[in-house]
């Protein structure tokens, strides 16, 4: 049964690896090669180099504390409480920020925390003379608390459902109170599972782009993809680009290195455990401290949003939406997002419909592991030093702006990656675990098998992923920011040329259209592609 | 999926299409193409002259029109740059991507001395930075750039000078005022920097929305308020040192494929049409006095005792090390 692998089952996969390879080692090349790389004069690690990692790393690490801290109280809440007016909306809510655009979730945390927000007129109105900067850390941390809460909790909660049962009924039958429960049953899995999520949400964090450019007011708040995209777009500096994606690529390295199990395929359905009658939920503190979680983690995710719809609605609409720049924009964003997502899809279906052959034929575990983790390669070699990359490689040849949409295309396939294999991975060496033995005896291979077995059975992860893609896509401010320009427009760099030259009005018409569409494009993808959620 | 990615590709390509024909084509800063800037009378004017297409791209700010034009280089779309300034021009001319005016530029109102106006820079206006303060929040606004420093705890917008002229300007102006002291100075302003920003309007913006009391402006910015709003909250502070000078400039770019409507742009810039909308529009003082005068409201403004300028050579000279003090500075 060992035999070596036939050309055949390596194709897809080694096609994929090697269009990886192609992308992500000839931007670094091209940083490496270039021709102005050598800094002139100038120490390679300068004071402001240090300071911009010093920020990087310290942002990062307090939005992961504060995130992955207040989501342990919502998923506990969530986890206790299995019946409450609301708790479906709130598992929506939850999944919502993963869609979002960045920019427009920002737009939207100025509206509730900003100078003239809703909290500081509120503030102002008691009589508090405090009032909150959005502009800086603070803003920073809301921000990204606001994105990496809800994908803390939603993880948390599988943690949760991980505990065993029989713990629970043991804590039952010897009437432990709440604070025992926690300490003796829920402490323990949370110090197996936090650290990891917290890991996770660090390295998220730590190459956030589109938030710290819009808030975060200037080279004191910088992190290391703003300052890349500055030194390249402001000064072409690309000595300083190189020491900075250097930085950058090191510390992302060590950092998954060091945690590879964060890298660890997890499973993105909620699947909670049959319940288990609970002795310990009915005292009147533990039932308060449940309801200000649960509230607190409603506001801080639809406060923003409802704020978008507001000012959208309340603004020029009929003016922005007959404004043909608008749609223009809004048709690239869609092709840019199907575009991505379709890509990222066959490049991970590629990876992923080799690894599972490798592994249930063959039993080269190792070899599909690391097949996979070529896709979540972008974890290491962050997209914003593939798109700077790209930039120093092709100036020389091509004219950067004209094709950027399509540089645009290529990083966010690779940014949309990681999600491809974490979704469809898992259910694709299933499906071949089982039904590898019978397409063999049965004489099924190529097409037909995709088409008679993978396609019905992988149909729903295989929408979810391509969804998530295109929606990441469609909303990322992200290398767009370097290669837009005024002909290749998208929705976010339209939405966020709009924020800068201070049409606020046209800006709040424009987030709402683009939140609209990205949310139309998720539901009609996972819907129609992937079929009723209930077959 | 191949014919799929295929069929994408080409229809992102299709998206990303080059404009038509006759089209002039005018890189500048977002402040002046938007609908209550200079670029919509200067269109229709220059429109209904030349039977072409005169078609803005707004960049940040005027610092990001260089960028831009360094990083396309001879493949840039641009067939004229607007809004460059006298900092800039010793850097601009190096990239010998700019291509002479022909323009005879004697006759001018602008306070430059006769050696600094040249073959390939036409100034268009000019006015002096300054800090716009809301009388408001702000009674006492401080009397001079060091007290704005050393002894006041207003909070202020800046633009960064990475991008934005004005940034680059009061970069300037503080090396004028502390020379070699200028680091530790902007050390000693930044916790009252509450954001900056990278163009002008943001911050203008920013600043009437309150977000701090005081914003990196022009001397001339209290006018629009003036005569737009009927409005005297918005003041600019009369700085004892002096204040630093700026004219903007047009250029021609040399690789333009329309030379000739380029040339008549030129022109354009120095003719009533383009000069008496200045005032009112981009808010700052024209080249060519318009035959009806200046607006009154333009006599209360704040006249600086001393102009500050430095020699554009020795800004090109030290504008990146300078850059790179002030990121130093910044940071924390």
């Amino acid at each position: 049964m060992n035999s070596r692998p036939t050309p055949g089952v390596l194709l897809p996969g080694a096609g994929a690896a090697l269009a990886l390879a192609l992308l992500v080692g000839g931007a670094l090349i091209g940083l490496l090669l270039a021709p102005e790389g050598a800094a002139a004069g100038r120490p390679w690690v300068d004071g402001y180099v240090l300071a911009v990692l010093r920020f990087t790393v310290w942002q990062a690490l307090l939005s992961a504390l504060l995130s992955v801290g207040l989501a342990v109280p919502v998923a506990r809440a969530l986890a206790r409480r299995r019946r409450f007016a609301g708790r479906a909306l709130l598992l929506r809510l939850l999944g919502l920020p993963m869609v979002v655009p960045t920019i427009v979730g920002v737009l939207g945390i100025v509206a509730i925390y900003g100078r003239s927000g809703l909290l500081n007129e509120g503030l102002g109105a008691l009589g508090v003379a405090a009032r909150l900067d959005v502009y800086g850390l603070s803003g920073i941390l809301i921000a990204h608390v606001f994105f990496n809460m809800p994908f803390a909790t939603r993880l948390l909660v599988q943690a949760w459902a991980g505990i065993p049962a029989e713990s629970w009924r043991l804590a039952s039958q010897l009437g432990m109170s709440g604070g025992q429960v926690f300490r003796l049953i829920e402490a323990p899995m949370l110090r197996q599972t936090a650290p990891g999520i917290a890991g996770l949400v660090f390295l998220l964090c730590f190459t956030s782009f589109s938030v710290v450019l819009v808030l975060g007011g200037g080279p004191p708040n910088a992190t290391l993809e703003v300052a890349i995209y500055q030194a390249l777009r402001f000064d072409f500096d690309v000595a300083r680009v190189v020491v900075l994606a250097t930085l950058q690529v090191a510390v992302c390295a060590v950092l998954v290195g060091a945690a590879g199990r964060l890298a660890r395929p997890m499973p993105v359905d909620q699947t909670l455990a049959p319940p288990v009658e609970r002795h310990d939920l009915a005292g009147v503190w533990s039932r308060a401290l449940d309801a200000v979680a649960i509230a607190a983690a409603m506001a801080i995710l639809a406060l923003p949003l409802a704020a978008v719809a507001a000012a959208g609605l309340a603004g020029p609409v009929a003016a922005v939406l007959a404004d043909g720049e608008l749609w223009r924009a809004a048709l690239r964003s869609l092709t840019v997002g199907l575009s991505a997502g379709l890509l990222a899809v066959a490049l991970g279906w590629g990876l992923v419909s080799t690894s599972r052959e490798l592994r249930a034929r063959y039993y080269r575990r190792g070899a599909a592991d690391r097949l996979e983790l070529a896709g979540s390669l972008v974890l290491v070699v962050p997209p914003f030093v593939v798109g700077a990359g790209l930039f120093v490689l092709l100036r020389p040849v091509a004219d950067v702006f004209a094709i950027g949409l399509i540089l645009v295309v290529l990083v966010n396939a690779l940014m949309g990656l990681p999600f491809v294999i974490r979704i469809l991975g898992p259910p694709a060496a299933q499906v071949a675990e089982r039904h590898l033995r019978l397409c063999d005896s049965l004489g099924i291979a190529g097409w037909h098998r995709l088409r008679l077995v993978d396609w019905p059975l992988l149909r729903r992860p295989a929408a979810l992923a391509l969804a998530v893609c295109s929606a990441l896509a469609m909303g990322d401010l992200g290398v767009i920011a370097l290669f837009g320009t005024p002909d290749t427009r998208t929705l976010p760099l339209l939405l966020y040329h709009r924020m800068g030259s201070y049409r606020m009005d046209e800006a709040a018409v424009t987030a709402l259209v683009l939140l609209v569409l990205s949310l139309l494009l998720f539901v009609a993808i996972e819907r129609g592609l992937g079929g009723d959620a209930d077959d | 999926m191949q014919r799929v990615i295929r069929f994408a590709i080409a229809a992102l390509a299709a998206l990303g299409g080059p404009a038509a024909a006759e089209t002039l084509t005018v890189y500048t800063y977002d402040s002046f193409t938007s609908e209550w800037g200079p670029g919509p009378a200067v269109e229709q004017a220059f429109e209904a002259d030349c039977g072409c297409d005169l078609e803005f791209v707004g960049v940040d700010d005027g610092v990001a029109i260089l960028s831009r034009l360094r990083l396309e280089g001879a493949r840039t779309r641009a067939d004229i740059v607007l809004g460059l300034d006298m900092n800039l021009v010793a850097e601009a001319r190096a990239t010998g991507l700019l291509a002479p005016h022909g323009l005879d530029l004697s006759g001018l109102s602008v306070p430059l001395p006769a050696d600094m106006l040249d073959e390939l820079f036409v100034p268009y206006d000019w006015g002096y930075f300054a800090f716009v303060y809301d009388s408001e929040l702000l009674p006492v606004p401080p009397a001079s750039l060091r007290a704005l420093v050393d002894d006041s705890d207003a909070e202020i917008l800046i633009q960064d000078p990475r991008t934005s002229t004005p940034g680059l300007g009061l970069l300037l102006w503080l090396r004028e005022v502390y020379g070699d002291e200028a680091a530790a100075a902007w050390h000693r302003l930044r916790p009252r920097i509450v954001t900056v920003t990278s163009g002008w309007s943001e911050a203008y913006g920013l600043f009437l929305e309150g977000e701090a009391p005081m914003v990196l402006s022009y001397t001339t910015s209290p006018a629009y308020h003036m005569i737009s709003e009927g409005e005297d909250r918005y003041q600019a502070a009369s700085f004892a040192e002096g204040h630093y000078l700026q004219v903007e400039v047009a250029a021609k770019v040399a690789t333009t494929d329309q030379p000739d409507l380029a040339d008549r742009f030129l022109a354009f810039v120095l003719s009533p049409g383009f000069q008496d909308v200045i005032p009112t529009t981009n808010w700052m003082y024209p080249v060519v006095t318009p035959a009806a005068g200046l607006p009154d409201a333009f006599a209360a403004l704040v006249t600086p005792e001393r102009a500050l300028l430095m020699a554009p050579d020795t800004v090109a000279q030290s504008r990146g090390a300078w850059i790179d003090e002030w990121l130093v500075a910044m940071s924390r």
